[in-house]
């Protein structure tokens, strides 16, 4: 079949502008090159949905994250995931930052971004734990947090739910013209399409120059992060940002949807396979937050990782129909505020492609809604009583640590774009998230992966190709 | 003569001994602080013995914890895996079961240390 | 749901308390387990060394928990198993699930928290690198092979040598992997020599100790590690920096007692132990709870734990029928070369008490002092204290007028 649109991408932006097509009659598919949405930048990176003081009057970053935050809220309860309007803090310690606030307060402004500046005390009293030293800061009530891979997995379990075809380990290898539209080769898969939509991260560049679009650079700027364990007591409840300065953006302290506390990220210029943390970065994640909490234990870390910005060239969004490329639509160099400005791109895109010609009548059984997922461990215990007897597997409880049952982890495989990997049983249940991070339930989580999908555990990934857990069953050699 | 060096493990002191050999044969040992390092200096030199445990393949799937009755040669270990590998055991299986009986001629059953039920 | 004695774990710990508890006079005993089995982590422990105290025999583990599981059940103790303690509230009410009761409260007369320990990941040491498959506690890759029947890898390096190290470093090497090497971060092994020279040297698999992991290689699976010398501090030493090819990385650094459900009761946590603190009953600061074995502490010797059980249980059943009446507490301290002591109060009851406790470092020709003020109430020579060998002292109840000092000091 010949699809309306093809996205490339399944991270947030590529899954949100799925979701918004898939409302439409036009016939959708995604293509992702890893084993599942939300595998690059999307799963690795802060959370946060930016109130927008910080965008340049007038950018397409501007626009589309004051839209997007206004938009969240709503998406966030239509796909039913969990989202926290905590508001942020920009933090400063001298004159220089303190102008540096006044600054971002009259930039705020400018953007239409509710925003005041409060003193140290003011600052203090809210958040026990920050330093004596914080002079100043900038408050924005209309910032939050939300759980960036969860949103991006319920948009695309929506957008699948409409109808979207969503191919996953399928790697774009190359795209040419035919009739009016195009051909795409991705993994085994021939795919045609009369609109493609290029969100594919910091390969954004070389998927435009697959198709004939534009040329602009992606340069992946890498962000490292630490995540602490839920119960230490070093806790705020806003976003924590450090005012600019010569010295450059600094790091961030927040709490996650999730309830951990997060500190990051670093900012270096990387190859884009280069997800790796290191010592120095890690380092300078930790004498940057112990700027605004002195009080932080490094022992209270439960992992690390790193996510890569895709840097456009332009330093700002790329998000426009090819001009050498009709009908391929680039949507580029969305680093930060790229989650928050999702639901708008989204917005965005579709009524671009309404008007490239695509049919806008909405789907008939077509839903914006995708019913949040119900977590045993915080059901009460009526509830949980009654899960078990409609599924007596919400009785077997597999990760110790968050308490997920076994009829959570079969759900998360069955459901529209279903986890297929360890990690995508982790994203869709906070199995594996806890303290023993998957010590006690990995093998669980195998058995029960392997059960579900008819599969040998030994050929169970932890995300996907070559990332393989088990090498062979004992005493093979033997046989 | 041959200079061997062994630490001891008797007891959490550990003494690193040294023994002289002239061939198989112990002709001294020093750097022990009992007489019970000595001995196990001289049986370990000599002929140098362990217990194996393993698992071994159940019928239908799974694995059977195992163990040497006695203690096997050292030498002989890696074969001794190789023919309980190549073993499968119809359950049900009890503590103590002698699963192969002396192995490779050595005079060593090899017994199961754990339990699966019947099918 | 009613009992007598609820026992949360059914590992060596929570069957001997269990058994403890039946043999002093508690009616209806039940012991709440999340495996599918009995046995705790001595199912997955098929190597020998266990039992020899008790029983005075060498057992492998699957062996030694065996003994136990008869026994519990000739006692008719009721054991819930794939049943997971959900929550626990103040008044010792156990909310659980599993396939067994489904969803289900349990009044307990008394508590005995025996959950064991967990291992400390590899996130936790926020080594820096990527984050591809092939990183496993060797507690977890223990469970693939000695109870799944797989490998988890092939070319093996193992961070951390204490004695879950060795075991799995003699462990793969026996199913074939290639085991290449184990790191120490400290100048010391962690493990009993016995291993060291079983584990390793049979196989001539390298000990280098005062070494770190400082990167893991590879995207989708392990490809390789970086290791380093470290100082004194424990820093990597940068030219000391080499690659080494591996496609298995197992960690063996650090066990941490499970107590989640201790924390949600608000029971009083030693921060150093990482357990309740415990009297001499093995009672938590909860009346009526009591906890023992990897819980508490984390033990080398399965003996002890077995020993501390069985007091714990005797402890909770004699709380069944004793009245409350009121008793005199002193603490104990960690002096100098100490680390901590178990229990952390003593009961002023009468009965000779025995105080547990590691070591901070390698101790030769020494001996281990409790002290009362400036009264020495009990003195152990010691040819050598590591802190891999948990240690003990006895002292008798007449001589505790004060808190109680242990310490290690030169011979």
């Amino acid at each position: 079949m010949i699809y309306d649109v093809a996205i490339i991408g399944a991270g947030i932006t590529g899954a949100m502008i799925a979701r918004e097509l898939s409302q439409l009659s036009a016939s959708v598919c995604v293509i992702e090159a890893e084993a599942d949405v939300a595998a690059g930048a999307t799963r690795a990176n802060s959370g946060i949905v930016h109130a927008g003081y910080d965008a340049l009057p007038g950018s397409m970053k501007a626009r589309m994250n004051v839209r997007g935050n206004a938009l969240m809220p709503t998406a966030v309860k239509e796909l039913g995931v969990p989202y926290e309007n905590c508001g942020s803090l920009v933090v400063a310690f001298d004159e220089e930052e303190d102008r540096s606030v006044d600054k971002l307060l009259q930039r705020g402004q400018e953007n239409g971004v509710p925003v005041e500046k409060i003193s140290g005390e003011e600052v203090r009293k809210r958040e026990p734990h920050l330093s004596q030293d914080i002079k100043s800061a900038l408050w924005a009530p209309t910032a939050g947090i939300v759980s960036p891979f969860e949103l991006a997995i319920a948009a695309m379990e929506n957008a699948a739910a409409n109808g979207a075809k969503v191919y996953r380990s399928s790697r774009v290898t190359a795209i040419s013209r035919q009739n009016s539209g195009f051909v795409i080769q991705a993994g085994q898969n021939r795919i045609e399409s009369r609109f493609v939509v290029n969100a594919a991260g910091v390969y954004a560049d070389e998927i435009s120059r697959m198709a004939g679009g534009e040329e602009f650079t992606i340069t992946a700027r890498r962000g490292e992060y630490v995540l602490f364990d839920k119960s230490q007591p070093v806790k705020v409840r806003s976003v924590i940002f450090g005012a600019p300065s010569e010295k450059g953006k600094g790091v961030l302290f927040s709490p996650t949807a999730h309830g951990n506390m997060i500190a990051g990220p670093t900012a270096e210029f990387t190859g884009k396979e280069d997800t790796d943390t290191t010592r120095e970065g890690l380092a300078a994640v930790m004498n940057g937050v112990r700027q605004y909490v002195p009080s932080i234990d490094r022992r209270s870390a439960i992992t690390v990782f790193a996510g890569l910005r895709a840097v456009g060239d332009r330093h700002d969004f790329i998000i426009e129909e090819s001009k050498s490329a009709p009908g391929f639509v680039n949507v580029a160099g969305i680093e930060s505020p790229g989650l928050t400005s999702a639901p708008a791109i989204a917005e965005y895109v579709t009524e671009m492609l309404v008007t490239m010609g695509i049919d806008g009548t909405i789907k008939t059984g077509a839903t914006r809604i995708r019913k949040p997922i119900e977590v045993f461990a915080h059901a009460t215990p009526e509830r949980q009583c009654e899960l078990i007897d409609t599924d007596p597997r919400y009785a077997n409880v597999v990760c110790r640590c968050e308490h997920v049952t076994e009829a959570e982890i079969v759900k998360s495989i069955h459901r529209p774009c279903g986890a297929t990997t360890v990690d995508g049983v982790k994203l869709r249940t906070s199995a594996g998230f806890g303290r023993c991070h998957g010590g006690f339930c990995m093998p669980r989580v195998m058995d029960i992966l392997a059960r579900e999908l008819g599969k040998d555990i030994n050929d169970i990934t932890k995300s996907g190709e070559g990332s393989w857990i088990l090498a062979n069953k004992t005493k093979e050699a033997a046989q | 003569m041959e200079t061997r060096n062994l630490t001891c493990i008797v007891c959490p002191l550990g003494c690193e001994m040294t023994a002289q050999m002239d061939g198989r044969k112990v002709v001294s040992i020093s750097g022990n602080t009992c007489k019970r390092g000595e001995n196990y200096a001289r049986a370990e030199l000599t002929d140098p013995r362990r217990t194996l445990t393993t698992t071994m393949r159940v019928k239908g799937g799974g694995r059977v914890s195992v163990k040497s009755k006695d203690t096997l040669p050292k030498g002989k270990l890696f074969e001794c895996m190789t023919v309980i590998n190549a073993w499968e055991v119809q359950p049900p299986v009890k503590i103590g079961d002698v699963l192969i009986k002396d192995i490779m001629g050595l005079g060593v059953d090899i017994v199961a240390t754990s339990r699966i039920n019947g099918v | 749901m009613k009992a007598d004695v609820a026992i949360v774990g059914a590992g060596p710990a929570g069957l001997a308390a269990a058994i403890a508890a039946k043999e002093n006079g508690a009616k209806r005993v039940v012991v709440i387990e999340r495996e599918s089995h009995l046995g705790g982590i001595l199912n997955q422990c098929i190597h020998n060394g266990f039992g020899l105290h008790v029983f005075g025999e060498e057992l492998t583990g699957p062996e030694y928990a065996a003994r136990f599981e008869d026994k519990a059940a000739a006692l008719d103790i009721t054991c819930l198993t794939q049943t997971m303690v959900l929550d626990i509230s103040p008044s010792r009410v156990l909310t659980v699930v599993g396939p067994q009761t489904g969803f289900c409260t349990i009044e307990a007369g008394a508590i005995v928290l025996a959950m064991g320990c967990r291992e400390r990941s590899a996130g936790a040491l926020m080594l820096p690198g990527g984050r591809p498959a092939g990183v496993l506690t060797a507690g977890t890759a223990q469970r693939f092979v000695n109870i799944d029947g797989y490998m988890p890898g092939k070319e093996v390096v193992i961070l951390g040598s204490g004695d879950i190290g060795l075991i799995m470093a003699r462990r793969m090497t026996l199913e074939g992997a290639h085991v290449k090497m184990v790191l120490e971060l400290m100048p010391f092994s962690g493990g009993l020599k016995r291993n060291i020279v079983q584990c390793l040297d049979d196989y001539n698999i390298p000990l280098k100790l005062s070494y770190t992991v400082t990167r893991i290689h590879g995207a989708k699976r392990v490809e390789g590690v970086s290791i380093a010398a470290v100082d004194n501090k424990g820093v990597p030493i940068k030219d000391t920096e080499e690659y080494v090819a591996c496609d298995t990385l197992l960690l063996s650094v650090g066990l941490i007692p499970e107590n989640e459900l201790s924390r949600g009761m608000d029971i009083k946590i030693d921060p150093v132990t990482g357990g309740p603190e415990v009297d001499s009953h093995m009672q938590t600061s909860i009346k009526g709870v009591f906890a023992c074995g990897n819980a508490v502490q984390v033990h080398d010797l399965v003996d002890f734990v077995t020993e501390e059980a069985t007091r714990a249980g005797a402890a909770a059943a004699r709380y069944l029928f004793e009245e409350d009446k009121a008793i005199a507490y002193c603490p104990t301290k960690a002096g100098t070369g100490i680390r901590y002591v178990v229990p952390q109060r003593l009961r002023l009851d009468g009965d000779k008490k025995t105080l547990f406790f590691r070591v901070t470092n390698v101790f030769k020709n020494c001996v281990t002092v409790a002290r009362c003020g400036d009264k020495v109430i009990a003195r152990k020579k010691r040819l050598v204290c590591t802190p891999g060998e948990m240690e003990s002292l006895c002292i008798a109840d007449e001589d505790i007028q004060g808190d109680v000092i242990v310490s290690v000091e030169e011979a």
